[in-house]
């Protein structure tokens, strides 16, 4: 990382903690706003993040390696996250599966080349009655069809085209 | 003179990171003063006991002699539950609970050794091993590990779950000092807790989650690469073999077995007061002569006294704090106050990775073991003919930090590398095994010439304060012109002793000494300034402590008014060190600094400056004297800036 963005990140951490207090229960939100604005959490971020807090690295590090929603590598813009739990299995997760390995092009736990799409495995997402159910970055969907998998992508395209536009502009 | 403890400058000294202190609440009042700070009843196993409030049911059962299992639980750490080896019924409780993070708030009747108790009990054991891949005999902790003893306490006889048969993980040996072979890790998270409240590095922590939880560095490098001070304290509270010091002893074995080669091993103060227990005895009793007898049979050429150069240490850093204190007073140069020791390589490394600004203070003398390789391989080597790069250093420390001090680049002041090998206390009484010898049936020898004389100031480097307290032997005689037996009972400096994390101490200088002592009369005019000077000065032990002295130094409190501190790395000071035996506790360790005091009472001399080896070396060799050119060129060193930021 050049230095120029060391020192961005830097403020920009710093600028979390004076919201979120030093104390270490505020390290999960940084991470999370973090994570919200850069899609992973780097390996420098960690250990300012650290420093800022008064813990140490290897603490920040456990967290982020134990939730499954903060990454240290980059994922696409939408995360494709199918719950892979007992009764959407039986509400028929598989054949919901091989749609979205189709449509999409990449296997569970890729990222498509263009840096648009990952698809993952989730765990009980809390919709048991209504399975099979898919998350999308924060959106949940429920009683998810093979058939409906191409729409759901389409909608992820069209609005990535409007947040392609607002970074844009931002 | 009387030296005064300020324990209301110490303040806090509980050892946990500022971020995990309880908040605690007001203090009860009214109708819950009655119960807060109480007596509460405990029944174990039908036994009736009134306990304090809050207490353990862990804790209530060993008052009654009652023993409850333990894996994760360790007497220096705090309560982690994680291993669900210590588990107990509770009357009226559905589930079997932890002891040792159970604590009692109510009479509560409690069962340890049910069927369902020893079934479950049984059942996490053989968890465990369902995942431990290790063969006992060919592990260091081979009668020494907690695990092995539980499955042996529970009546293991077969791997109810199955048994890894292969190596899951590379074992990481980039440490100088700390080898980690997850294999055998039990999940415990004792490191953890050592490496971040004991010593506030926080280079181990668990990652991952679930049946992908590791212990691990930061990004999972290799140990050598984090911020890591190799004190070893991890190895000492790790219950199995999933961490070990870098064995030296093959190396060793080899440079005895060669003709060529002239062995001299010099022998730290702790080591003598720990080896005992790897031979079965009680913590404390001191084995110096036996072990001298048991080194010359394994094949040493010579052995030598740390204390010799311990003394040599003394002399250097207590000139050079008498230095600046005369640059500071008299000439009004800019100085770095409060100075530092620089004895405790773990520490010193802690100071370079988090403080590296207060470089300056640290003492520039090298530790005992760096100054004693350069002597001997110069002046050792001159005297007796023998060519320096025949020779081999071994040392034998209670110290895994000590393995890579003597591997840091700068130290070949010698022209060689001054010290070879550094061994643990464990590492040696291990080679006295090899080579058939009980330690404690050895008839007792003397150390050998030319660094033969025990003085009492080197032996108490080994116990908290005890560099301080040397020093102060040596300055306030220098200064005073009085024998220290004048000046304190018995010449034993008390107040800077003891266990407690952090001292701080205030001692006045009312009288100065009329004539300055030849040694150092060319480095100061007189001792004037002195006169009416206090000096003070802090002790602080376990890098957690250290790290609460050094910033309240930052913040301009009362300790950065010091003059001198001692700093080590290590809880209770050397005789705590990571290459000590294990297991440790509070209590093991007030027995080896008992049976370190116990020698220094005994020794005929007791002052650094008064060693007649340390007053011929200064005669024949050091000519120019302490803090001359040849000491500067020999016997002090310079740091390196390393910060704590990892690529
Ligand atoms: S760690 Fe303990 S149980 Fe495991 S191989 Fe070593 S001695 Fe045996
Ligand atoms: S040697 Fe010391 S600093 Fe290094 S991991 Fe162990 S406890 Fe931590
Ligand atoms: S390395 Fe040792 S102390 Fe650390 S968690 Fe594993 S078994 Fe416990
Ligand atoms: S099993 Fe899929 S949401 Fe609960
Ligand atoms: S010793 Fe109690 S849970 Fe480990």
């Amino acid at each position: 990382m050049l230095v120029g963005q060391q020192q961005r990140l830097s403020d920009e951490i710093r600028g979390l903690v004076e919201r979120y207090g030093r104390q270490r229960n505020a390290l999960i939100p940084i991470l999370q706003e973090l994570h919200a604005a850069h899609a992973s959490i780097s390996d420098f971020a960690m250990q300012v993040v650290a420093d800022e807090l008064g813990i140490h690295p290897s603490e920040v590090y456990g967290v982020v390696t134990f939730y499954q929603f903060l990454r240290r590598e980059s994922q696409g813009r939408f995360v494709f996250r199918l719950c892979r739990t007992i009764s959407c299995d039986l509400a028929g997760k598989a054949r919901v599966a091989r749609q979205l390995e189709n449509d999409l092009g990449i296997g569970f736990g890729q990222t498509s080349a263009d840096g648009r799409f990952s698809l993952e495995w989730a765990s009980c997402l809390g919709m048991c009655d209504q399975g099979p159910a898919l998350l999308v970055n924060e959106k949940v969907y429920t009683r998810v069809t093979p058939e409906q998998v191409h729409q759901i992508i389409e909608e992820c395209k069209a609005t990535f085209g409007a947040h392609a536009r607002q970074v844009a502009h931002a | 003179m009387s030296a005064e403890i300020r324990q209301d400058v110490v303040g806090d000294t509980s050892r946990a990171p500022v971020s995990q202190i309880p908040k605690l609440g007001k203090k009860a009042t009214g109708e819950a003063a009655g119960y807060i700070g109480g007596q509460v009843s405990a029944t174990i196993d039908g036994h009736e006991l009134k306990v304090p409030l809050g207490t353990t049911i862990l804790e209530a059962a060993k008052s009654m002699g009652i023993r409850i299992p333990t894996l994760c639980h360790h007497p220096d750490l705090c309560v982690a539950g994680v291993c669900r080896v210590c588990v107990v019924e509770v009357e009226g409780q559905r589930t079997l609970q932890a002891a040792c993070a159970y604590p009692i708030t109510a009479p509560i009747k409690v069962y340890t050794h049910t069927q369902k108790v020893r079934r479950a009990r049984r059942h996490v054991v053989d968890l465990l091993l369902s995942e431990h891949y290790g063969e006992c005999y060919t592990c260091v902790r081979n009668n020494n590990c907690e695990l092995q003893s539980l499955a042996k306490e529970f009546g293991v006889d077969f791997f109810r779950f199955g048994h890894v048969t292969e190596p899951r993980f590379e074992i990481d040996s980039s440490s100088y000092s700390v080898i980690r072979d997850p294999n055998k890790c039990v999940l415990c998270r004792r490191c953890v807790r050592t490496c971040i409240d004991v010593q506030e590095v926080g280079a181990l922590e668990a990652s991952g989650r679930s049946i992908g939880t590791r212990i691990s560095t930061y990004l999972d490098k290799p140990l050598g690469e984090v911020v890591c001070i190799n004190c070893g304290q991890c190895i000492n509270r790790c219950p199995t073999g999933a961490l070990h010091a870098k064995d030296a002893s093959d190396d060793v074995w080899r440079a005895i077995e060669d003709p060529t080669k002239h062995v001299v091993i010099q022998t730290a103060p702790s080591p003598r007061a720990g080896i005992g227990e790897c031979f079965g005895l009680p913590p404390g009793v001191p084995m110096t002569f036996q072990m001298n007898t048991a080194l010359r049979l394994a094949g040493f050429d010579k052995v030598f006294d740390t204390n010799f150069s311990a003394d040599l240490t003394i002399i250097e850093e207590g000139t050079e704090l008498l230095l600046r204190l005369y640059k500071a007073l008299v000439a009004k140069e800019p100085v770095a106050f409060p100075q530092f020791t620089s004895c405790s390589p773990g520490w010193v490394k802690f100071l370079e990775h988090f403080y590296p600004e207060y470089i300056p203070n640290l003492s520039s003398a090298k530790s005992p073991q760096q100054m004693f390789g350069a002597v001997i391989k110069t002046y050792y080597a001159q005297k007796t003919g023998i060519d320096p790069k025949d020779i081999v250093t071994v040392a034998l420390m209670p110290c895994s930090a000590k393995k890579f001090e003597c591997n840091r680049p700068e130290m070949d002041a010698s022209g060689f590398k001054d010290v070879d090998y550094g061994l643990t206390t464990r590492e040696l009484a291990q080679m006295i095994k090899e080579a058939g010898i009980h330690l404690p049936d050895m008839p007792k020898s003397d150390f050998d010439d030319p660094f033969g004389t025990r003085t009492g100031s080197g032996v108490i480097f080994g116990a908290m304060g005890g560099v301080m307290e040397a020093a102060l032997r040596t300055v306030l005689e220098l200064v005073t012109g009085k024998k220290v037996e004048n000046l304190f009972e018995n010449a034993n400096i008390v107040p800077v002793r003891g266990f407690d994390g952090v001292r701080y101490v205030e001692l006045p200088v009312t009288e100065v000494s009329p004539t300055v002592e030849p040694l150092i009369a060319h480095l100061v005019p007189n001792w004037d300034f002195l006169k009416g000077v206090t000096l003070k000065l802090a002790v602080a032990h376990g890098t957690a402590n250290a790290k609460k002295v050094l910033e309240d130094i930052k913040a301009g409190g009362p300790f950065s008014k010091c003059h001198f501190i001692e700093f080590m790395a290590c809880p209770g000071g050397c005789l705590g060190g990571g290459g000590q035996p294990i297991p440790t506790s509070p209590e093991i360790r007030a027995a080896r600094a008992k049976a370190i005091y116990d020698e220094d009472a005994a020794s005929e001399v007791r002052k650094s400056h008064e060693n007649p080896a340390v007053v011929e070396l200064y005669r024949e060799f050091l000519t120019d004297g302490p803090c001359g050119h040849v000491s500067h060129r020999l016997l002090h060193t310079h740091y390196t800036p390393r910060g704590k930021y990892i690529d």
